[in-house]
């Protein structure tokens, strides 16, 4: 007997199906606490690896015999590590989880939200691992990608395999949780990268500029992508409105809570900003528009089919977020008792706007742990 | 930062957990004692676990140091009669006691921890001369000195404290517990 591997795409698949799995996540305490797989049907259990390097006694009488045991650390080396002790010491059904969380945080699940004006087609990309959302519009052979995550061969082949080139890649606003992807999507695909031009004072590469007012056409069918100003996570913050059906609401709303003003240093800044994008220019949209954020928090965000998606005249009555009446409790609200920021924030800053160029690894190391971009 | 001292290394560079700690927990075994293992690595996961995994037995980690990709990590090896905690020597002060006489007059601290430890964090002021090395250097203090010495439990100071008096150093106090509760102002180098 041996252990078997278990991929993070079959992971992803149990997390979607809501699958009953016991997961031994092997990283430090810290680890585990900042960061997990998040899912309601996984039962968990933490041990760092180094406890368990004489063996699974420490844990042996918790191990369920008639359930499936997966193994996760950071890398996927200390999870076979235990999966081996673990079989030694009589159990079978044990996985170890394939590049461990590492390779969690970078794994994306294509969820199909709707068919666009003449063949078009919008996909959402879950980065369950992250929270991270990223969009694909098809049509007539071409595509555009906004806040594509790092990435980039993913949508490059997802795009192909919908027999579609990415002519475009947008972005929302200057991303602070994630390196974005549409960089180097636009040089590996020679599509044209857009950026809000108040998030790009400072960034060091050539991008097209995306303003209020702005439409981008996809495909012959002409699917319009409609550029609305709508600052206070960052001075940029810009939605696209798709076929007059969705608002791709970046890190200003989400499905349960708002953005945050404060991850470039400005929170007292941009307080108004945001109170004025929320309250003000979304009530003027359609209670119609479907909302597709930028993220996903929670997992009660996520719906059956695995995507994250609410009608904006739904969010106006749920959300906690859109029914503060009085400003000040407001910029309390999104001022004071925030989450703590996302690790690397600054750096990752700074690689969005190309003054620093980590390596691959280093990236992967940056972008380690949940996104905290809300506030709730 | 310059050179930290340390009695053992281990070179771990291009290992992948859990291979650092496997082989840093083997090593551990064969030193004594009180020693310190610089451990050489190159995985960053490294930087939370060496820590978690020191604590987790007992071990006293150190910290760590950058150089280009590779991290060293300084770990101290357990000592059992540290941990007793009882000391000998008649002339003791707390860690406040110590505050206010450095507050109020000359005093010389010397700190008899091993030099890596000093090096992540002393009293700023403080002279570092490792227990091992007291016989040969206790003529660097001077006689007339209010010599305070601090280690990071009060015991190894203990020692020291009772070996300088045997020197006939006249002014002599042991400061208990020590670094390991020390709140004040911490210097590194």
């Amino acid at each position: 007997m041996s252990f078997k591997e278990l991929t993070v795409d079959q992971l992803a698949k149990k997390v979607v199906n809501q699958d009953n799995l016991f997961l031994l996540d092997v990283r430090n305490e810290d680890a585990f606490e900042d960061w997990k797989v998040e899912s309601d049907s996984f039962e968990h259990l933490n041990k760092p690896y180094f406890d368990l390097m004489d063996g699974i006694e420490p844990i042996q009488d918790q191990i369920p015999e008639d359930q499936d045991v997966a193994v996760i650390c950071a890398k996927g080396g200390s999870s076979q590590f235990v999966a081996e002790q673990l079989v030694d010491a009589g159990f079978d059904n044990i996985y170890s989880v394939t590049g461990g969380m590492k390779a969690w945080s970078e794994h994306l699940e294509p969820v199909k939200i709707g068919d666009l004006e003449g063949n078009g087609e919008l996909y959402q990309f879950v980065r369950l691992g992250k929270g991270c959302l990223s969009y694909m519009v098809v049509s007539d052979g071409e595509a555009a990608v906004i806040d594509a995550t790092r990435m980039a061969d993913t949508f490059i082949n997802f795009a192909e395999e919908k027999g579609a080139k990415i002519k475009y890649a947008l972005d929302t606003h200057l991303h602070a949780d994630h390196i974005s992807g549409g960089r180097t999507i636009a040089e590996k695909t020679g599509a044209t990268y857009y950026l809000p031009p108040k998030d790009a004072e400072e960034v060091q590469f050539d991008y097209e500029p995306i303003e209020d007012g702005n439409e981008i056409q996809v495909g012959s069918s002409k699917i319009d992508v409609q550029a609305l100003y709508s600052p206070g996570h960052t001075i940029g913050s810009t939605s696209f409105i798709v076929d007059e059906k969705y608002l791709m609401s970046g890190d200003i709303l989400f499905v349960q809570s708002i953005g945050r003003p404060d991850l470039a240093g400005k929170a007292e800044d941009w307080v108004g900003d945001l109170r004025t994008t929320l309250y003000e220019r979304y009530k003027e949209l359609s209670d119609e528009l479907i909302v597709l954020p930028a993220h996903f928090s929670f997992k009660e965000e996520l719906n059956d089919d695995g995507s994250v998606q609410e009608k904006l005249g739904v969010l106006f009555k749920e959300n906690d977020g859109l029914q503060v009446e009085d400003e000040n409790e407001f910029r309390k609200m999104v001022t004071e008792n925030l989450p703590p920021q996302p690790n690397s924030h600054e750096k990752i800053r700074f690689t969005n706007m190309g003054k620093e160029t980590p390596d691959e690894e280093e990236q992967r190391e940056m972008e380690i742990g949940p996104n905290r971009c809300a506030v709730r | 930062m310059e050179e930290i001292k340390s009695d053992h290394s281990l070179d771990a560079k291009g290992m992948a957990c859990p291979m650092p700690i496997i082989k840093t927990k083997k090593e551990m075994k064969n030193i004594d004692s009180g020693k310190v293992l610089l451990i050489e690595a190159t995985d960053p996961g490294t930087k939370a676990d060496m820590k978690a995994w020191a604590e987790s037995t007992g071990h006293q980690y150190l910290g760590f140091t950058e150089d280009g990709d590779t991290l060293k990590h300084y770990i101290r090896k357990a000592s059992d009669e540290e941990a007793k905690g009882e000391t000998s020597f008649e002339h003791i002060v707390n860690n406040d006691e110590l505050k206010e006489k450095m507050a109020s007059g000359n005093t010389t601290i010397v700190d008899v921890r091993e030099s890596a430890e000093y090096a992540f964090g002393h009293i700023p002021g403080a002279k570092s001369i490792p227990l091992g090395e007291l016989d040969d250097r206790a003529n660097e203090l001077s006689e007339d000195d209010d010599i305070f010495v601090v280690c990071r439990t009060g015991n190894r100071s203990d020692l020291a404290a009772q070996k300088l008096s045997e020197k006939g150093y006249k002014n002599v106090t042991n400061v208990v517990p020590g670094m390991s509760e020390w709140d004040g102002d911490v210097e590194k180098a």
